[in-house]
């Protein structure tokens, strides 16, 4: 369970997020949806620490992770899997050693203890015989998948995925939203996914926390987002016609 | 740069850095350091031998002079600052690249500390490999200005060979290994300082790149003069 505590950001004299507070619960995919600059990267950012809180607190199962500095956050940070925007693949490392990085990084496995854990997660995340691949050689959604392999490779507690369906065909935003899913389930991780996708916040969102001009604006579950009367929430979710009718047909 | 000077979270990924950042700098900078050394002893050579137009000064003076200016300033100064645009541009672009794809980011929630990890190695690699590098061009460049000497029949081999041992210091070779371990650090620490602090993307990564290059290329022609005043005169 990840619980924010009135979190606060100011970028100099520019507010970015005020006063928010939620609780992501484990073994459910907590949505934070929000248009673009309503700020649900840098909320996102601030609570796996690239960025620092100005005011408030970010709890990980009551232990409180904002006021440790970068040493003190190490044994944290190694419970978290973060899958980025563009996939964020080590350019220099095939597919296999990509997976492998955080393994060698922080674990006494051996090679082929390694190599086994390494394969376990690619057949996961449904890839085969691409090991070898570099991350040049493979489509937008392959890399979204290796990323969800290296990201689940340590057996995260926590897992973060900025806007995983960004730049892929409606087909393949499914496929990753199902392993989103199905990989917070089953292994009861507490998943935090920033997206404005609406499939993903109809289909897979447990919880959904919508972020506007900074601040919580509303927060509830994928059936009450389609009952209710909060108008910037409106505006946004049903921005097209087809989102019109579907919330009419709800 | 405290930052950096850190424990490696583990010593054996970072030992594998480090070699392959040698491979790199080292076996991957060998053809442009041997194409411009050779050339450059050799342009040397015949310049000085052009100028002798006074019978007084004997001809082995060119061996001195082409020993002396190659040892001196050529190999450890013009070589750095031309690895300064292959090395410095390559690390910054590399950093700068990881930076705006957000790869550093990736590193950091891993709990690995990016400077350290990406930086580290490279510093210490160049450190280590630049004296090699500097020595290798220093002899290139005087056997470049040998042959260039005597294929052309314009300084006997006798010659050329006792100018390049008369009044031998051995200090200058020192000097100029000092010279190639600052430089070195220089090259390496300016070109990840200007990666790591990328923003933006392609273009910014090309700016970086160039402000890389420029900014550590004035740093060591600064701390040539420096070094200079300090442990020559």
């Amino acid at each position: 369970m990840i619980e924010l505590k009135h979190i606060s950001k100011n970028f100099g004299e520019r507010k970015i997020l005020s006063d928010i507070s939620s609780v992501f619960e484990k073994g459910k995919v907590n949505l934070v949806i929000g248009g673009s600059g309503s700020g649900k990267t840098v909320l996102m950012k601030c609570m796996i620490g690239l960025l620092e809180v100005d005011e408030g607190e970010i709890l990980y199962d009551n232990r409180n992770f904002s006021s440790l500095d970068f040493s003190e956050r190490t044994p944290f940070r190694k419970e978290i899997g973060m899958v980025f925007q563009g996939g964020a693949l080590f350019d220099s490392l095939n597919v296999e050693k990509n997976v492998m990085f955080p393994l060698s990084m922080f674990t006494n496995m051996s090679y082929e203890e390694k190599m086994e854990r390494v394969n376990f997660c690619l057949h996961r995340v449904h890839l085969e015989n691409v090991n070898l691949h570099q991350p040049s050689e493979l489509s937008g959604g392959m890399k979204k998948r290796v990323a969800i392999a290296r990201a689940i490779a340590p057996n995260p507690k926590y897992l973060f995925c900025d806007e995983p369906n960004s730049g892929l065909d409606p087909r393949t935003s499914i496929v990753i939203d199902n392993l989103i899913k199905e990989i917070t389930m089953e292994y009861e991780i507490t998943t935090v996914v920033n997206t404005h996708d609406m499939n993903s916040v109809l289909e897979i969102g447990d919880k959904i926390t919508y972020l506007h001009q900074g601040k919580k604006w509303w927060e509830g579950s994928a059936d009450d987002i389609l009952r209710t009367n909060n108008k910037e929430l409106n505006d946004f979710i049903f921005a097209s016609k087809l989102a019109q009718s579907i919330k009419k047909i709800a | 740069m405290k930052r950096m000077m850190t424990r490696p979270e583990k010593f054996s990924i970072y030992w594998k850095q480090f070699l392959r950042e040698c491979d790199n700098f080292g076996y991957g900078s060998l053809g442009i350091v041997a194409l411009v050394s050779v050339f450059t002893g050799a342009v040397i050579t015949i310049q000085t031998i052009y100028n002798l137009s006074n019978p007084l000064i004997p001809m082995y003076s060119v061996g001195i002079v082409a020993r002396d200016s190659i040892i001196l300033e050529f190999s450890p100064t013009i070589i750095c600052v031309v690895l300064a645009g292959k090395i410095g541009s390559n690390i910054t672009s590399e950093i700068g690249t990881m930076r705006v794809t957000e790869q550093i980011d990736a590193l950091e929630i891993m709990g690995i500390n990016s400077s350290a990890y990406l930086a580290l190695p490279k510093i210490i690699a160049a450190v280590f490999i630049f004296p090699f590098i500097i020595l290798l061009s220093a002899f290139l460049g005087i056997s470049g200005g040998y042959l260039a000497g005597t294929l052309t029949g314009k300084i006997s081999s006798a010659d050329f060979i006792y100018g390049l041992q008369y009044n031998f210091i051995p200090y200058n070779v020192q000097f100029a290994l000092i010279k190639s371990f600052v430089f070195a650090f220089i090259i390496t620490s300016v070109a990840s300082y200007h990666g790591f602090h990328t923003k933006g993307g392609a273009l910014e990564v090309g700016k970086s790149s160039t402000y890389s290059v420029v900014y550590s290329s004035i740093l060591i022609l600064i701390g040539d003069y420096m070094l200079t005043q300090l442990l020559l005169v």
